[in-house]
């Protein structure tokens, strides 16, 4: 048996992950692409494309901005929206998504609901919820929250239902009851779908954030563009823009190191 | 010896579009204790519904099916089963894997420990016991899935085409080491495969299935001793029965004209 450990090596799917080395090239080329990006727009604006301000100017109305505070704090508003919508959405996914992919019963119920309202997009919902709850806080969060839900509930529930019948019966025949199969099988093995629904509901959560804030609030960064707008401010909403892409970029990276970390166990082909 | 598995006039049929699909025909067959038995035929000929009713896993629609005399009514740990798409817990690594059954059985930790060790040297894994499934070949994840299914000490071993889906060098590897592993501890064993020379080399019965409807067509006797070694697989007796399995399983009469 001994002569039997040297049949198949490890394959080297480990050194060829990715991540572990992107190649500098790629890095140069993205440098690249951002710098050739701001020369033509600084020429745009030279040349004298109508009101568009220089990215230098955007970069000294950010300086001013952050420095009076107002940036941070639009900033801050609009995060603690959007983690909170989020999360409340995530928190109720999750489990909803698993009763659906484990429960005939609460799939049938639950289904029609879910694939309807997932037809609305959730700036649709905007008009109603500040009929019914007012222009505070509530609708803002509750959108952000309906976007969330809905991106997250479907894939944990794919998730669910997608988990490979194999695994399920290798539990079982090991002796698994029902819930260890659920929490040390399903579980598990839905974490990946369950984090890319994650990074689309967070995706919507944020598009549907700034929309919220376009209508109806005292602060926060569509809030400030908005205000930017009356002004004829175009700094200010460059400067609006970009925090917006900025804040949006690191969030889906966190979220993608945080899938990584968690899923490195899956065989990427 | 003692009877493990004993099929008794089991019938399996499924509802098709134009009438009843017989997966199963009134099979009969009994497996003796530490008896390694395979079962060998063309695709649609029941063997691995044979071999997931003994699992627990299917129910026969009619007969029954027993193990140690009783009626199977679902999965159990002392039945230990091997799938052909190996099935391990790809985020578990393969300590792990194979403590899954082990965590089930509240052993003290120390005593599931030395047996999960004792499992994965016998699968000749020891040096990959934190690897993670991905990042092992096909051959080394059927040796895990083994070393999972020998963990909780099954008495009975139920393989569905375990090294179907290996090549053909690493198939004859691990086709000795499974009969190493299982002259030290020796379990029954019911091997499903459609491997001819695989069915002769690791059995002392063949049992050869037809098809349409599923049925047993011919059981034959290896009467070679084990350990079984390379001149054996190339003598004339080997041949001899390799032929005479062959035969069974291609050239069947068809009970119904074939489709």
């Amino acid at each position: 048996m001994t002569q039997l450990t040297a049949v198949g090596k490890p394959s080297e799917a480990r050194a060829a992950r990715r991540g572990a080395g992107r190649p500098r090239r790629a890095l140069t080329l993205n440098l690249i692409a951002v710098v050739a990006g701001l020369v033509v727009w600084t020429l745009l604006a030279t040349v004298g494309v109508q009101g568009l301000p220089t990215p230098l100017a955007v970069a000294a109305r950010a300086g001013e901005l952050i420095a009076d505070g107002t940036l941070p704090l639009d900033a801050l508003a609009s995060l603690r929206r959007v983690l909170l919508g989020f999360l409340l959405g995530t928190l109720l996914a999750v489990p909803i998504g698993f009763l659906m992919g484990w429960y005939a019963t609460a799939r049938g119920l639950l289904e029609p609901y879910v694939q309807f309202f997932r037809t609305i997009p959730p700036l649709a919902i905007i008009p109603l919820a500040i009929v019914l709850m007012g222009i505070g806080e509530v609708p803002k969060v509750f959108v952000i929250f309906l976007a969330a839900f809905l991106s997250s509930v479907v894939s944990t529930f794919q998730g669910v239902v997608d988990v490979d019948k194999t695994l399920i019966n290798a539990a079982r025949v090991l002796g698994a009851s029902d819930r260890t199969i659920f929490a040390k099988v399903v579980v598990p093995a839905s974490t990946p779908f369950i984090l890319v629904g994650m990074r689309v509901g967070l995706g919507a959560a944020w598009g549907t954030l700034v929309a919220a804030e376009l209508i109806a609030a005292q602060e926060g960064l569509g809030f400030r563009m908005q205000q930017a707008q009356l002004y004829y401010d175009l700094s200010t909403i460059f400067v609006g823009l970009i925090a917006i892409g900025v804040l949006g970029l690191l969030m889906d990276r966190l979220l993608l190191f945080a899938e990584r970390r968690l899923t490195d166990w899956q065989e990427r082909r | 010896m003692n009877t493990k598995i004993s099929f008794r006039d089991v019938v399996k049929t499924y509802p098709m579009k134009d009438g009843v699909f017989t997966a199963l025909d009134h099979v009969s067959l009994d497996i003796a204790d530490r008896e390694f038995v395979t079962v060998v035929g063309p695709s649609g000929c029941g063997k691995s519904t044979l071999m997931s009713m003994a699992a627990g896993l299917v129910e026969p629609g009619a007969g029954e099916v027993l193990v140690d005399g009783r009626p199977v009514t679902g999965p159990g740990p002392e039945r230990g089963v091997i799938f052909q798409q190996y099935a391990l817990f790809p985020w578990l690594t393969v300590r792990k894997n194979v403590e899954f059954g082990l965590k089930l059985m509240d052993l003290p930790a120390e005593e599931r420990r030395r047996r999960a060790e004792h499992a994965i040297e016998l699968v000749g894994l020891s040096d990959f016991a934190d690897a993670l499934p991905k990042t092992l070949s096909g051959g080394m994840k059927q040796r895990c899935a083994i070393a999972r299914a020998y963990a909780v000490n099954p008495q009975v071993l139920l393989m569905d085409e375990p090294f179907g889906a290996l090549d053909a060098l690493t198939r004859v590897q691990l086709q000795d080491q499974l009969l190493d592993t299982w002259s030290k501890e020796q379990r029954t064993v019911m091997f499903i495969t459609h491997d001819v020379d695989e069915a002769v080399y690791l059995a002392r019965r063949v049992v050869v299935m037809a098809a349409r409807p599923g049925r047993i067509q011919q059981v034959i006797d290896v009467d070679l001793p084990y350990p079984r070694t390379e001149e054996m697989r190339l003598s004339p007796e080997f041949g001899r029965l390799r032929n005479e399995v062959w035969h069974a399983v291609y050239h069947q009469p068809p009970a119904v004209p074939a489709a």
